[in-house]
This record gives structure tokens, C-alpha cells and sequence, in this order.
């Protein structure tokens, strides 16, 4: 398909013009991932946990096929629509036809990283549907044009002044006042209107049970519930591996979910819907869209497991100096750039190498995804698919031939010291990209051969 | 007539055709089935289920209100509500200071209330969240869109963490249930917490002591 149209190195060098607004980024998703840690290591049975859950997953995945059929069958009996889209256009189609049966134009949508994965909001407004989105920093981003940054904190890239003037634009708030409380009452009696006046809402889908047809979702500010419970038709929209088997499941899951995300011990509203209100008019929608080939990567098949909390992007070192945007994918950060390839290969062959492979994400991974060896693996297959920049590949040839030829090894290694010690110019230059952005350290006089070769002597 | 039949059947075969696909799909693809692990163990709280109730509860922004009996909740009602202002509840013995005929209206009607006073099912002393289902509601709408929201829940319901929870709401039948922790929030704007999003903006639990 398409290349993107600049790759993660390129975006991220724009992001890292602002050194300050980095750090800030950096600081501030590191305490998200502090308040994480403080939460986890507050039960004594988190890895237990987290082994059930990926145990839990790894059934489920086995199992996908009767799961799916018990789930649909048992929400059928509940009096719920089921709907099945082979990929984001049907998706797209099947809300669009649900909101002209209604002769609907206008909507809420409450956090759902599916259909920024469809692209829906393009698709409806492109047909002449209003959609609202009504999380406080999808809101945001969606009145700056833009697509959220994190799949949990979707504003996190922005600080408040910014988020002031959005709101002096769009909603006439004071110019110049930033006061998080105020802003955020403004919002509030802003989407209100919406929720009170909206026909239709849409949600996204946290987990699914087979047993009974029902489904959850999770949210902090109410914003799911006042769409769905005011609206006459309610459209849930999930991929197919939210399933889980049981209710009792459900207590694994939400015992990890929110303290992974956010450090909270479980987010504010966890509401399960099992059949339409009297009256309303209630559907799932249940997408592939590329999950059956990942269903069937042996490697990667892992990365399904996900349940969104987002801890391996604000552990991620690379992610929170590079910023949600440089990912351009609809989910960012370490498991996005595990997912994105599955769906586009050329597009997305950059992403498994915005990494260092340190390993973070894969230990406060709430289901054990083993993100950091899905990203290397991908390496291998990009490569050996012909997605690798032919720069990387020559320097992959220079490396090869240095490190399987000792002499010209130790020699580079001379130079390069020697190099960095008394001409500086010659390696910190604009031609040089390990320089931009960076300070490097003092290089050693001597290597490590060198002075363990010296020791012997001694 | 016959060709809207026809438009009609072949439309529904799409849509079947869509399903069939994924789930073959799914079929060919997904792995050798592993088994689902056990459950049991994984609960090593050592704590006291109301003291850690009530800390969490705290913690999240919540109020906890200790009392006997009924008369100190409409006490505590009368002195900290601004009187005037729409009350509603579920439960028919505060009906003195709250409505309590309204779950047929539309949801809508509800969007003036102040305080929505209704029954906990039970609490979870590891994040302080009540379960409550459709019947405790009233209405779907009422504990998101009424700007204060108080609980009634018996001290004795409380159980220590989700597994308990999950126990003891069983097979229960419900079209909608929820697990509601603390007052609606958000931290959207640079990470500060903001009380009051779009849900309530206050939640107080009147903790109920005693047989």
C-alpha cells in the first residue's frame, strides 16, 4: 500500500525541536508509569495476575472460533444486533447504515480505539454525519484537528495554555486562562448538550463474555454512559479478541487494567451492558480487520492478547521522547508498533525499529506480551520482505564486514575514540545523526581489549 | 417487488458472508486449545475489608458518612444538599425528602437533578467500587447525570477484592449493571485531576452500621 508519508525518525526530530516540551513529555509519562509501580507492588499476587491473565488470553485465543459464536448467540438472545465487518470500510459501512435507518446525523462517540483504527469519524463526516467525540482529550484533539497521542491520555502531547486557547476558539472561554478545573467545567457544560440532544451513541468495548452476551466499558469521566444511556440506538464496536469466557474473568482483568493505565485501583465507572434499555435499539459490531493473519503469526499472534492500557508506551524511552504523533498509526508506542506492520508492511516498516529492544514494555506488560521480542522479530521480516531503507542496509553490510574482521574492528575503534577526544568536529556535525539531540559521553582512552590485555601484563 | 426481494436476500447474504469468512478464518488460524488456569489464590489481601474500604474510598476522591440509621442520612442530606434543588431516589423510605416516581420518565427528565440518593448492592474493599444493577438504578442514566451522587451501603456488604465481587453477582440476570468507584474525573488536561467530568461531581457513601 502507501508509505507513510514521513517515518517515526523524521517525526520525532520535530517533536524534539521543543527541548523543554520533551522533557516535560518524558517527566510526566514517567510518573503515570511511577504511579503504576506503586500500585503493583502493593498486591503481593500481581504476578499472578498477570500470569492468569495472559493464561486467560492465551485460551481465548485458542478458542476464538467457539467464544465468538457463543458471544454472538447469547447477545442475539438478549436482544442485541450483531454485526460482522471483515475490515474497517465494512465497519465504517455498517455504522453508517445503522444511522440512516435512524435518519441520524449527529452522534457521540466515546473512546474507541478501533474506529480510529477505521478511520470512521473521516468515513461519517465525509457522508454528512456530525460526530462528537466525547472524552475530555479526544475532544481536544479532535476540535485541533488532530488524532489523539496515547491511546489513554489522547491530549498528553499538549500542555494547558494550549489547551486554553483551543477552547477560547471553540468554546469562548477567557482568553489566556489555562485553569485545568475551569476548562474542564467548560467542557462539561459543552458535551452535555451533546449527550442530551444526540440520538445515537457509539462506544467502544473493553471486554466481551461469551457466557452472557454482555460487554464492559471503562471509563474515568461518566462520558460512555451519558451517550449510551440517553441515546435511542447504541452501537458498540469491537475487534474480535476482547473476548473473554467467563463474568468471573472480569476480576482478573479489572483488577489490572487501571492500575496499569493510570495507577488507580480501578477506573471510576465499569459498566456492563447486557441488553438494550426498554425501548432502545442496542448493536455490537465485531471487526477482523487483519486480526485473523495476526491470529495466525505464530510470532506475533501475542500481540492480540492486548487489553489498551497503554503501560508500555509510558514506560517506553523511546515513546516518551518521540511523542504519540511520530508514530503515525492510530495506536502508538511499543504494542502499536507490533500491530501496525500486520496491517500495512511498507507503511509501517519503521515502527519495530523506533526502539532500543530494552525490554520495559515486555515487564509491565499487564498480559506478558512479549512486545520487545515481537519488535525484533519484526526486524527479521521487514528486512527479509525488502521493507528495509537500503541506507540501513549498506550500513548493515559496513557493520558485517567490520565486526567479522577483528583488525579493522579495533582500528575503527581507535579512530573513533581518538576522534572524539581531539576533533570533535569530525563526528559531532550535522552529517552525523547520532549528534542531533543528543550529548554523548566522554569516550575512554583505551578499550576495553586494551586495558584487559594491560591487566594480564601487570 | 421481486427485485427489492432479491436486493433484500442478497444483502443478508453479505452480511453472512462477512461472518463466515472471519470465523472460518479464526478457525484456521487460531492455535491448539489451552486449557483456562484456575482462579483460586489469587487474592492475598491481608487487609480489614471496611478500614480499606473506607481509605480507598477516600483516596478516589469519595466521602465516607459513618451512621446508625436512616435519620442521620436525611439529617446529613438536609444540612450538606442545597435545599430547593431537585432530589431523587430509589429507595421509598426517603421519600420525605426525595422523589421517588420517576424511573418511567424519559432519561432525559433527568437532567436537572442534584442528588440522586440510591442502594449499594455491595462494595469491594481493594478500589472502594459499588456494584449496583438496573434495578437499584431507577434509570440507566440517573448516577451519571445527577451532579451529586450518594450511596447507601450496608457495612456488612463489603467484600475484599473483584474475585469476591464477581462470586457473589454470580449468574445474576441483568440488562445493565456497574461498578462505580468515587466521583466522575479526569486528568485530560496536563495530568491534573479534575473531580467531576461529566458524571457526578461529588459521591458520598452513607456507610450503614450495626445488625
Amino acid at each position: 500500500m502507501s508509505h507513510a508519508t514521513q517515518d517515526h525518525a523524521t517525526l520525532s526530530k520535530q517533536f524534539n525541536k521543543d527541548e523543554a516540551r520533551v522533557n516535560w513529555h518524558d517527566e510526566t509519562l514517567w510518573f503515570v508509569r511511577q504511579k503504576r509501580d506503586k500500585m503493583a507492588f502493593s498486591l503481593s499476587e500481581w504476578e499472578l495476575l498477570r500470569g492468569a491473565a495472559s493464561a486467560i488470553k492465551d485460551n481465548v485465543l485458542s478458542n476464538l472460533h467457539d467464544y465468538l459464536v457463543e458471544f454472538e448467540a447469547k447477545a442475539q438472545q438478549n436482544g442485541v444486533h450483531v454485526h460482522w465487518a471483515a475490515n474497517g470500510a465494512e465497519h465504517n459501512q455498517i455504522v453508517h447504515s445503522i444511522l440512516k435507518n435512524h435518519g441520524v446525523t449527529q452522534m457521540v462517540k466515546s473512546k474507541s480505539m478501533l474506529t480510529e483504527e477505521c478511520h470512521l469519524n473521516e468515513y461519517l463526516a465525509k457522508n454528512g454525519v456530525e460526530v462528537i467525540d466525547t472524552d475530555l482529550g479526544e475532544r481536544i484533539v479532535q476540535m485541533r484537528e488532530e488524532p489523539p497521542s496515547h491511546i489513554v491520555l489522547p491530549a498528553i502531547h499538549l500542555k494547558k495554555e494550549d489547551v486554553g486557547e483551543t477552547f477560547h476558539q471553540h468554546l469562548g472561554t477567557e482568553k489566556g486562562n489555562k485553569d485545568p478545573q475551569y476548562l474542564t467545567e467548560a467542557a462539561r457544560q459543552h458535551l452535555r448538550e451533546k449527550f442530551l440532544t444526540r440520538k445515537l451513541a457509539l462506544t467502544g468495548v473493553n471486554f466481551a463474555i461469551a457466557e452472557t452476551g454482555e460487554f464492559v466499558v471503562c471509563t474515568n469521566e461518566g462520558n460512555a454512559d451519558m451517550g449510551a444511556h440517553l441515546a435511542d440506538v447504541h452501537i458498540a464496536c469491537m475487534g474480535f479478541e476482547k473476548i473473554l469466557p467467563k463474568r468471573e474473568h472480569l476480576g482478573v482483568f479489572l483488577r489490572l487494567l487501571a492500575r496499569s493505565a493510570t495507577g488507580q485501583p480501578i477506573t471510576t465507572y465499569s459498566s456492563h451492558f447486557k441488553k438494550p434499555r426498554e425501548g432502545q435499539e442496542m448493536h455490537i459490531v465485531i471487526v477482523d480487520n487483519g486480526r485473523s493473519t495476526q491470529l495466525g503469526r505464530a510470532d506475533f499472534r501475542n500481540s492480540l492478547k492486548c487489553i489498551r492500557c497503554a503501560a508500555c508506551f509510558n514506560t517506553c524511552p523511546v515513546y516518551r521522547r518521540s511523542g504519540g504523533h511520530s508514530y503515525h498509526t492510530a495506536i502508538a508506542g511499543p504494542i502499536g508498533s507490533i500491530l501496525a506492520p500486520n496491517l500495512d508492511m511498507a507503511r509501517n516498516a519503521d515502527l519495530p525499529f523506533a526502539s532500543t529492544l530494552c525490554g520495559s514494555c515486555s515487564n509491565v506488560c499487564p498480559v506478558k506480551i512479549d512486545i520487545h521480542d515481537q519488535l525484533y522479530k519484526w526486524r527479521q521480516v521487514l528486512v527479509q520482505e525488502g521493507h528495509a531503507p537500503l541506507s540501513k542496509k549498506l550500513m548493515m553490510r559496513g557493520m558485517t564486514f567490520t565486526l567479522s574482521n577483528p583488525k579493522v574492528y579495533r582500528l575503527g575503534g581507535k579512530i573513533g575514540r581518538w576522534a572524539l577526544r581531539n576533533a570533535p568536529f569530525m563526528v559531532n556535525n550535522g552529517l552525523n545523526p547520532w549528534f542531533s539531540q543528543r550529548d554523548m559521553p566522554e569516550a575512554p582512552k583505551e578499550s576495553f581489549r586494551e586495558w584487559y590485555l594491560k591487566r594480564q601484563k601487570e | 417487488m421481486k427485485a427489492v426481494f432479491y436486493l433484500f436476500i442478497n444483502g443478508l447474504k453479505i452480511k453472512k458472508m462477512s461472518r463466515d469468512k472471519i470465523l472460518a478464518a479464526i478457525r484456521q488460524n487460531q492455535p491448539a486449545l489451552k486449557p483456562l488456569p484456575s482462579l483460586s489464590g489469587l487474592n492475598q489481601c491481608t487487609f480489614e475489608a471496611k478500614e480499606q474500604y473506607k481509605n480507598v474510598l477516600k483516596s478516589i476522591g469519595g466521602h465516607i458518612v459513618e451512621v446508625d440509621n436512616e435519620t442521620e442520612i436525611v439529617q446529613y442530606i438536609r444540612e450538606n444538599y442545597t435545599q430547593g434543588h431537585r432530589f431523587i431516589t430509589t429507595l421509598p423510605q426517603f421519600a420525605p425528602i426525595a422523589e421517588t416516581n420517576w424511573s418511567d420518565n424519559d432519561p432525559h427528565d433527568l437532567e436537572n437533578v442534584e442528588l440522586m440518593l440510591m442502594a449499594g448492592t455491595f462494595g469491594v474493599a481493594e478500589n472502594s467500587a459499588i456494584w449496583v444493577t438496573e434495578g437499584g438504578l431507577g434509570q440507566r442514566v440517573a448516577p451519571f447525570i445527577c451532579q451529586n451522587l450518594a450511596i447507601v451501603l450496608n457495612a456488612h456488604d463489603i467484600v475484599p477484592t473483584m474475585h469476591e465481587a464477581y462470586e457473589r453477582i454470580g449468574s445474576a440476570d441483568y440488562g445493565f449493571g456497574v461498578f462505580i468507584a468515587g466521583p466522575s474525573k479526569t486528568a485530560d488536561i496536563e495530568q491534573s485531576l479534575v473531580l467531576g467530568a461529566h458524571g457526578a461531581r461529588t459521591l458520598v457513601v452513607f456507610l450503614v452500621n450495626g445488625a
